[in-house]
């Protein structure tokens, strides 16, 4: 089962910049309630999207260096990378289908 | 998956899962529809102090978990899905969602409210980059800088005293004289060092380059405006009720809340409401838990009078 993964600032350039496959990075932290609740939409997204886009996730309070790197000031965010830029920010609780849409414009 | 139910919950804060466990508790097919988690607005309150049974205060979140394992025990089930609108057709209800029809034989519409955003420039563009609407969030972004929180209700103030734990300074930018917030609160923000006020002032709009850099203010009793440099800016101005897809079936109040009688029915028979959502609403947790109550009760009579 595909699931969304921990990346810190060691591994962002690794797994998410060097990806093949377009990647999500979940900006979130443990004080973050809509972070909580969008964390299983995005555990289903994972399942949904397996081999199109690899989801991943970023503690913000343990890796300061990249969520400041990008600018991150609200989470939970959303940014799907692909060939190491970030082509789609998403911020704040969002439903799911509101995610797909976003998700399949970028993919399209 | 199953489409036809007894009772389609709309909503899953406070109101819809009390609903939630009375209806289903009453032996009734019942559905609830919720277009992200359950738990609503109360979900994101660091701390709930006033809801009877926790002397200790909750989170908003942990009571909101509770609410929900309580109604699951009695049956009640949940869909993720976005509703578009409501239906009637040879006396059911069809909702529509994004996940299909589902017909029941009567609704309860739970949808409570959305934050108000401010309608200003600037605010769109840098949603996520200095504008925020959730303090508890996001407050850790503005370690040691100043930021403004625009509202004077409890929201606002608890957020203002959240703030205060990272900020330089807090300033809280509100269009009345005096704040709505209750006392206790009050009390605190006036003793706290950290926050100032501004009265009587509004945001005209929200400039900075790639981030928030400062806010543009105009006093509504002089007309004078003014500019306040800030790296943050926090909106916690109210709510508007979610009642858009509702227009033209029930019938709503001005401001767009749904209105009811005290039994929580709406124009539409067999279609109740409840929580932050109805006109009146005192949008609190206990008051929406109490007429999610109220309508599954009036609900259920609903159904079995329909049936004889």
């Amino acid at each position: 089962m595909a699931q969304p993964i921990d990346v810190d600032d060691n591994q962002f350039e690794q797994t998410v910049l060097k990806s093949a496959t377009p990647v999500v990075v979940d900006f979130w932290a443990t004080w973050c309630r809509p972070c909580t609740m969008i964390a299983p939409i995005l555990d289903e997204l994972a399942e949904e999207y397996s081999g199109r886009i690899t989801f991943t996730r970023l503690d913000v309070d343990q890796n300061q260096k990249t969520a400041a790197q990008y600018q991150i000031m609200s989470i939970p965010t959303l940014l799907l990378f692909k060939d190491g830029k970030p082509i789609v920010n998403i911020v704040g609780l969002r439903p799911k289908e509101e995610l797909k849409r976003n998700l399949d414009a970028a993919l399209a | 998956m199953k489409t036809e139910y007894d009772v389609i919950i709309i909503g899953g804060g406070p109101a819809g899962l009390s609903a939630g466990i009375y209806t289903a508790r009453a032996r009734l097919t019942s559905l609830l529809i919720e277009k992200n988690m359950v738990g609503g607005l109360i979900a994101d309150a660091e701390l709930v102090e006033n809801y009877p049974g926790f002397p200790e205060g909750i989170s908003g979140y942990d009571l909101t978990q509770l609410m929900e394992q309580q109604a699951q025990i009695f049956g009640l089930e949940t869909l993720t899905a976005e509703v578009n609108g409501i239906k009637l057709k040879d006396g059911l209800k069809v909702v529509q969602t994004t996940q299909g029809e589902f017909t029941a034989k009567a609704v309860i519409i739970a949808g409570g409210c959305e934050r108000t955003k401010l309608g200003v420039p600037g605010e769109v563009e840098f949603t996520g980059k200095g504008v925020s609407y959730c303090a508890t969030c996001d407050a850790f972004f503005f370690r040691d800088q100043p930021v403004a929180i625009v509202g004077g209700g409890n929201s606002a103030i608890s957020e203002a005293l959240q703030l205060t734990k990272f900020a330089s300074r807090v300033t809280v930018i509100h269009r009345r004289q005096e704040l709505r917030a209750t006392r206790i609160l009050q009390e605190k923000a006036f003793a706290e060092p950290k926050i100032e006020f501004l009265w009587n002032t509004v945001v005209e709009s929200i400039e900075g380059e790639d981030v928030v850099k400062r806010l543009q203010l105009r006093d509504v009793t002089t007309d004078e405006k003014s500019t306040l440099n800030v790296a943050g800016i926090f909106v916690s101005t109210g709510l508007n009720p979610s009642t858009n897809h509702l227009k033209g079936i029930l019938a709503l109040d001005e401001a767009g809340y749904i209105i009811t009688n005290d039994k929580m029915e709406t124009d539409a028979p067999g279609i109740f409401a409840a929580g932050d959502i109805r006109s009146s609403s005192i949008r609190q947790t206990i008051a929406a838990a109490g007429d999610g109550a109220v309508a599954a009760i009036y609900a259920e009579r609903f159904i079995t009078h329909a049936a004889k």
